[in-house]
């Protein structure tokens, strides 16, 4: 299971300068909860949005990560 | 992905305007965030299909990487991704969800 701060660091390094907040839901690291603030999400959906986000996480999201409640916006 | 799975996915979609790929059935949800989905389509009143995923392992990894979305449920309008339970919600709350489903 990935560590929030797994998570996290991996949001960083994919969205420099964002403003990047990681919480364990459940306490058990599979249920995560995540908001990202950066401008590369201006003028895109939330569904590019999130997919950004998803390709960030790569292998984590197909396993690891039961379920990742997102929000993602630009400023 | 093969160009078969591709051209069945594509299939279903031209096939279905609203179309929601789900873990479980319509009448039978099998997880909380598909069966909130259900509901809200229900609410908004409109003409719906489902797929079950759980029964059909390729589509399940194929729907992935087609709409680089690693989750179930998927909602799609007029063959495009609308989101997850998540996003869904939310556009179902500040009314966008009946905005896009009439298209």
């Amino acid at each position: 299971m990935p560590k929030p701060e797994t998570v996290q660091s991996r949001l960083q390094a994919a969205f420099p300068g964002a403003r990047v907040e990681v919480t364990d839901l459940t306490g058990t690291e599979d249920h995560l909860q995540a908001l990202i603030v950066s401008p590369a999400f201006a003028g895109k959906t939330r569904v590019e949005q999130h997919q950004m986000v998803y390709e960030a996480l790569g292998e984590l999201m197909s396993g690891p990560i039961h379920a990742l409640a997102l929000t993602t916006r630009a400023s | 992905m093969g160009d078969d799975l591709r051209t069945r996915i594509e299939g279903l979609l031209q096939q279905h305007p609203v179309l929601l790929f789900m873990k479980g059935s319509k009448q039978f949800p099998a997880c909380g965030f598909s069966s909130q989905v259900v509901q809200i389509l229900k609410k908004e009143g409109v003409a719906f299909e489902t797929f079950n995923i759980l029964a059909d392992d390729d589509m399940r990894q194929g729907l992935k990487e087609y709409s680089k979305w690693p989750t179930f449920p998927q909602l799609y309008v007029n063959g495009k991704l609308v989101g997850g339970c998540d996003i869904v919600t939310e556009m179902h709350h500040n009314g966008e969800l009946a905005g896009v489903l009439k298209g």
